[in-house]
């Protein structure tokens, strides 16, 4: 019987394949990825525009005659051996012996510093908002007690000694790794599950459903609806691997540096793939299960929030249990089965042992299996329950969701 | 619409462990007692039906009596609640679903499929490859008049071209047991003719077929066999010519003399229309009261006798199952107010 399945389901599936890729809409799915990233694009060139004149800031320095410019001076000599961004010094006025100067009037008028030290060098006072006070007292510190050395010091060379990684380095940098990998599954699967939520109103607005019914197993029609969308996400994610390849070699996109997951890049991609493939069956065969009770269009618009809420979630438990290596959490995310793919995709790249994997597939697998069956038994039962005349009413998941218990 | 099913003509006998009716008829369908709820609604209430293979068989019945949710069960679409069910020698109908044809009364097809596509697709799904399928769909078409058709999409056919489309698909892979849903519902009468040959085509070629229908003629006129479903139930299943049967003849009597004592010996039943006389063949026969019309001097100037026709006989038997039907759910619901006054 399950050769018989696996044929009705390849036959459900190279029609829904041959449906998808030959229709117009297809190219716009192609494109979909692309609007994102231009909007990204555009969105992260103005903000890095923001970014800079917000971090480019510069401090008004007004003291008494030259003890001004000898903060500037020791501010240009130490900017470079102190890390981070050091703000420019601008001299604003050279005080004579009892005047003052009014900083607050100075920022209240808008000349353009970020805040105003006064004072002396033995008594430097820092005007601004608080949150700069807090960034920058130490620092007016360190150059007020430069400035007020007379002997210039000598900063001694350091020499470098360059190790390829450290331990804790490499720790992090597979915690990078596994999180990459989780949100390129994450996006993938949001991106392409979900689209067979509709997936059985096409075959219900048609009134071929019954036809399809009488034909062949219900989970074979299932099974063959989830294949032909796989198919057709792993002919989008060639298209954009592609074209993402075309970019990198034309020298306009760099690779993103990870560090080499435990398991080593190949078998990293392959259980990638396979880890997509299972997340994508898990969750799109709910999604099947799930979409298939609604009748119309409407309905699975509006199930299709909830739904993308309901992927969210479950990527936020397996980037949750990232975090927590050994704990229950790590395991439950690992058993869970719609979160095990995400789970286990992080756990290859911090882990070198490849039987985990093995058995997290299978395990994924059966729940697969599960599902469509149980998501198909479901179908039978609540839509192909009467006749043409409608009697009783066909009901729909919100028909069902009315009942009361 | 003539099926030429050509030298891949239907094949009659697979070999399987048939069952057989009270006659020795090997038979292409038997159910007993099925039974299929739908919440708190009975849809269908212990259902029997044997169909003999090769024969053409016609489920009778309302709107909404049963009958496509007794098909669907048949077909294995739905599983009954309770009741057995054997398809061409299997209990599982679905294990033998590419020996079965199934046109559904709510007809469809994918609409950006080409007409060949949409033939070769509905066969493959009964297990033939695709190649094949192609090749026997453009054939069909070709057969029916509809070549030119066979590389537009569906949406470009016509409702009834598009519905020929599916009938072809339906019968492609030589199907042994065809199930037609309503399948004249949606045709006009040149079409209803046509299917109608279509049919006697298939039987004469050992296809058993069976068909629901509210429109008695097709039945009377196709059928040798037909179950009367009403209320989910099945008050008569057996010959057409039973069912007549079930019926007594009428007798139209026409008179010269107007009254006379030879009134005396019209059955009770008996009502004047116009020119005649219309009354139930009384059980002792015709002699004894052509004797009485004779002796009373009636002035006989024709009398005949008319079997009763499916269609009476469907309105008798079914009418007679709903009326049982209704006074069941009225003891029901009486039976229901009972019980709640007794926990009151």
């Amino acid at each position: 019987m399950l050769p018989e399945k696996l044929r009705a389901a390849f036959v459900v599936a190279r029609r829904d394949f041959v449906a998808v890729i030959f229709s117009k809409t297809f190219i716009f799915f192609l494109l979909g990825p692309l609007f994102p990233l231009v909007i990204g694009a555009m969105a992260g060139s103005i903000g890095a525009q923001v970014q800079r004149d917000l971090d480019n800031p510069s401090i008004g320095v007004a003291m008494p005659a030259h003890q001004g410019d000898r903060l500037v001076r020791a501010r240009n000599a130490m900017a470079d051996r102190m890390a981070g961004q050091v703000p420019d010094f601008v001299v604003l006025d050279r005080l004579r012996d009892g005047e003052t100067f009014d900083a607050r009037a100075e920022l209240a008028k808008g000349s353009g510093v970020a805040a105003v030290v006064t004072g002396t060098l033995d008594a430097p006072v820092l005007t601004g908002p608080q949150g700069r006070i807090g960034d920058w007292q130490g620092m007016i510190s360190t150059f007020a007690a430069r400035a007020r050395t007379a002997s210039p010091t000598a900063f001694p060379e350091v020499r470098g000694d360059v190790v390829q990684t450290t331990a804790a380095s490499q720790r992090n940098g597979r915690i990078a790794t596994a999180q990459g990998g989780q949100v390129l599954l994450f996006l993938l699967t949001m991106l392409l599950a979900g689209m067979v939520l509709s997936n059985l109103v096409e075959e219900k607005g048609n009134k071929i459903i019954e036809v399809l019914a009488a034909a062949i197993p219900m989970d074979a029609l299932f099974l063959g609806k989830l294949f032909a969308m796989l198919a057709v996400s792993l002919v989008g994610i060639a298209v954009w691997g592609t074209a993402y390849g075309a970019l990198v070699m034309a020298g306009m996109r760099s690779m993103p540096e990870l560090a080499t997951p435990a398991v080593g890049w190949p078998v990293f991609l392959v259980l990638g793939f396979l880890y997509f493939a299972m997340a994508y069956l898990l969750l799109g065969s709910l999604f099947l299960s799930i979409g298939g009770m609604a009748t119309t269009v409407r309905e699975v618009q509006t199930l299709s929030m909830p739904v993308t809420m309901m992927q969210l979630m479950v990527f936020f438990f397996a980037s949750f249990a990232l975090a927590r290596p050994g704990t229950w959490i790590e395991w439950a995310a690992i058993l869970f089965p719609v979160s095990s793919p995400f789970a286990m995709i992080a756990q290859a790249a911090q882990k070198p042992a490849l039987w985990p994997h093995l058995l997290a597939l299978g395990w994924q697998a059966t729940w697969v299996l599960l599902i469509v069956r149980m998501g198909a038994q479901l179908f039978r039962r609540t839509v192909l329950k009467s006749g043409a005349s409608g009697r009783p009413a066909r009901r729909s998941i919100f028909a069902m969701l009315r009942k009361p218990a | 619409m003539k099926i030429q099913l050509g030298e891949w003509a239907v094949s009659g006998n697979h070999g399987d462990a048939a069952a057989v009716d009270a006659c020795g008829a090997e038979l292409a369908i038997e159910a007993r007692a099925l039974v299929k709820r739908f919440d708190d609604f009975t849809a269908v209430d212990g259902v029997d039906i044997s169909v003999p293979k090769g024969a053409i068989y016609g489920i009778l019945g309302p709107n909404g009596a049963g009958k496509t949710t007794t098909l669907r069960m048949l077909l294995g679409i739905i599983d009954p609640d309770s009741g057995t069910r054997r398809v061409l020698g299997s209990d599982r109908p679905t294990e033998v679903a590419r020996r079965i044809g199934y046109l559904p009364e709510e007809r469809g097809l994918y609409p950006a499929m080409k007409a060949t596509d949409a033939i070769a697709f509905l066969a493959a799904l009964r297990g033939v490859p695709l190649a094949e399928g192609r090749r026997k769909g453009r054939e069909l078409l070709e057969a029916h008049g509809l070549g030119y058709a066979a590389d537009r999409q569906i949406r470009q056919l016509s409702k009834g071209m598009a519905q020929q489309v599916q009938l072809l698909g339906t019968l492609v892979h030589q199907p042994d047991l065809v199930v037609f849903d309503e399948p004249f519902s949606g045709l006009d009468a040149l079409n209803q003719g046509k299917l109608e040959r279509t049919i006697r085509d298939l039987a004469a070629r050992g296809t058993t077929v069976i068909f629901s229908t509210h429109v008695i003629a097709h039945a009377e006129r196709l059928c040798d066999q037909v179950a009367i479903i009403a209320g989910g139930k099945v008050p008569f299943a057996g010959p057409v010519d039973a069912a007549r049967d079930r019926l007594r003849p009428q007798v139209r009597l026409e008179t010269r003399v107007a009254d006379g004592p030879w009134r005396a010996a019209l059955p009770a039943d008996a009502r004047h229309e116009g020119a005649f006389w219309y009354f139930t063949l009384p059980e002792s026969g015709i002699e004894p009261l052509l004797r009485a019309l004779i002796e009373g001097e009636a002035g006989i100037l024709s009398l005949s006798i008319e079997r009763a026709g499916l269609h009476d006989a469907f309105v008798a038997i079914a009418g007679e199952a709903a009326a049982r039907a209704l006074e069941e759910s009225a003891a029901e619901a009486a039976q229901g107010r009972q019980a709640k006054g007794g926990r009151r």
